[in-house]
């Protein structure tokens, strides 16, 4: 947790540092959790890059744009939302995130 | 977590679709950032106020309320067709840094100096002021039962309810929504955002007229529009005798205020292409909290049951994130489905004023005023404003009850039941009516009529034919002036 101690709460922003992919918790975490970014931690969004990092070639799947994604196991707790796409995969710790399907409501206004 | 992002995500996302006008020539995705950027570095970041706008649907209101954001000040849409004196009380309560709209900067001007502001802008724009707990959005409450208040909607509540009731992105190239809800309302608020964070084209109605908004659906391929009651009673009446022309017409959004039976079931038989979604929601929820949906609504009509067939006058289920409970006087759950007061919790739920401060109790249940049950099923159905009800001789009487019947009498058009202060009573009932055109009846035979059907405790004691009735930019009776000028005849 020392390289990633930020507390996630709702509306906490945070960024990759080895892509574009900037993300927004939505749903704040039950448990304390790691999350990194195409295997490198994701920091704030003002915090400095570490030097030295690179994409993982095995976490290189992509955050889509808009997407929302939950733990693997969902326990109905953390959920984020992209804002910024890029090319490495979502992970708690190197867990992958998984896409959080979609169930639109008709359009109501 | 500022709307604005909302903005900035379509704008990534779906750089040159057309966001607002024209399916040709309209603004797009980018550009309205673009002129978003422009208007938020006209404001300033350095000390935030209030942006007041007196303007109706178009270009301005989407430009506004996320240049408004993005430098993290407050948008506050005012009804521009009040007479100047209230438009001077109103803005003197929120005290607004800038005011656009007559008198001050004009509208078209405004959003043009934006432009030209965000062609000198460097770099990827202006960055976004970020603090959730900041206030998005002021809005009057349309004040039917009290004087209007200001609600503030924080960028936590609206952001909140976009992205649990809508997916970004989801709408296809060809969709547009017309836009004739009132900019200054809930709803058209939260039609900006949604149409924004879905990608769905907005087609600003600055003014509504039946005539208008066939024609303009039909040149525009409009695809969803929302509407309130009363728009759709005159949609329907001004239909030419083939029928709609609206192929590409496939949803209609209504709520706002109470949907008359008659209106809702004409409308389902002229449009039977079209998905119908009956919304509730308040000022104070961030708009819609309960949807009844196109499959709601084509197994209530299709349904020999009446429980099913009654869902048709019911509001829906409620929308993710969101959690209702009836409640009884005395503070506790009801029992079943009886009725009560409707509590409301959930993210967007804001329940806040400018000078009252938050109305949230302290399991951040907010208490909405409203009387409704809920049936076995969970469909929620409202039956009138907590205050509105009538106390006569003991007895509870539904405003709305009385209403509805009167509404089935062919003569009559629309129909507005309130409690007089009376001596004996506590209170009696009294009702202001408007005949439908050509019609003639007499105050007595209508009582009668009604005295049939309901009894004569709920029966009114006086009913005024009125030319019309006192209504709200949304199509709500304003009861207090009903219950004043019956109370001085």
């Amino acid at each position: 947790m020392s390289e990633n101690s930020t507390v996630l709460a709702t509306g906490t922003r945070l960024r990759s540092q080895v892509c574009d992919a900037q993300i927004i918790v939505v749903r704040p975490p039950a448990q304390p959790v790691t999350l990194t970014c195409g295997g490198a931690p994701m920091i704030e969004i003002g915090a400095p890059v570490t030097e030295g990092l690179s994409l993982d070639p095995d976490l290189s799947g992509g955050a889509q744009l808009g997407k929302r994604y939950t733990l693997a196991v969902d326990d109905g707790s953390l959920e984020v939302l992209v804002t910024k796409p890029g090319k490495g995969t979502l992970a708690e710790g190197s867990t992958p995130l998984v896409l959080k399907s979609a169930k639109p409501l008709p359009a109501s206004d | 977590m500022n709307i604005a992002m909302l903005l900035s995500m379509a704008a990534d996302g779906f750089p040159d679709r057309v966001a607002i006008g024209d399916r040709a020539d309209g603004l797009t995705f980018a550009q309205w950032r673009r002129l978003a950027d422009g208007g938020a570095a006209r404001l300033g970041s350095a000390s935030p106020g209030v942006l007041a706008a007196l303007a109706p649907n178009g270009i301005f209101p989407a430009v506004g309320l996320f240049a408004a954001a993005t430098a993290g000040w407050t948008y506050a849409p005012l009804n521009y067709r009040l007479p100047e004196t209230a438009r001077k009380e109103l803005l003197a309560t929120i005290d607004p840094a800038v005011v656009v709209g007559p008198d001050t900067e004009n509208i078209d001007d405004w959003v043009a100096k934006a432009g030209e502001t965000a062609d000198g802008l460097t770099g990827t724009g202006f960055e976004a002021a970020d603090d959730p707990r900041a206030v998005a959005v002021m809005l009057f409450t349309s004040g039917t039962s009290s004087a209007p208040k200001a609600a503030l909607l924080r960028h936590e509540a609206l952001f909140n309810y976009i992205v649990n009731t809508t997916e970004f992105g989801s709408a296809e190239e060809d969709e547009a929504s017309l836009v004739c809800v009132p900019p200054f309302h809930v709803a058209g608020v939260a039609a900006l955002l949604s149409a924004c964070y879905t990608g769905r084209r907005l087609v600003p109605m600055p003014s509504f007229a039946p005539d208008l908004w066939l024609n303009t659906a039909r040149e525009q391929r409009v695809t969803h529009a929302m509407v309130v009651p009363t728009m759709l009673a005159r949609i329907v009446n001004a239909l030419p005798p083939g029928g709609p022309d609206l192929p590409h017409l496939r949803s209609i959004a209504y709520g706002g205020a109470r949907m008359p039976a008659p209106v809702l079931e004409r409308a389902l038989e002229v449009f039977p292409n079209v998905n119908f979604v009956n919304a509730y929601g308040l000022t104070e929820t961030s708009s819609t909290i309960c949807v009844l949906g196109p499959d709601d609504h084509r197994a209530a009509i299709a349904s020999d049951d009446p429980a099913i067939r009654a869902r048709l006058a019911s509001v829906g289920r409620p929308v993710p994130g969101i959690e209702i409970i009836v409640v009884a006087d005395g503070g506790e759950p009801v029992v079943g489905d009886a009725p009560g007061e409707i509590w409301v919790r959930g993210g967007q739920v804001a329940g806040e004023y400018l000078t009252q401060g938050s109305r949230l109790d302290e399991a951040s249940w907010l208490k909405t005023g409203d009387v409704g049950r809920l049936d076995p099923d969970g469909y929620l159905f409202l039956e009138g404003r907590l205050d509105d009800m009538i106390i006569s001789g003991g007895e509870n009487i539904s405003p709305t009850e009385v209403e509805d019947m009167l509404l089935r009498h062919p003569a009559v058009a629309a129909a507005a039941v309130v409690g007089i202060p009376d001596a004996d009573w506590g209170e009696r009932v009294g009702a202001a009516v408007t005949l439908r055109e050509g019609e003639v009846i007499s105050a007595a035979d209508l009582r009668a009529w009604l005295a049939e059907r309901i009894g004569s405790l709920k029966t009114p004691r006086e009913i005024a034919l009125w030319p019309e009735l006192p209504l709200t930019p949304t199509g709500k009776v304003v009861r207090r002036e009903v219950r004043a000028a019956l109370l001085a005849d």
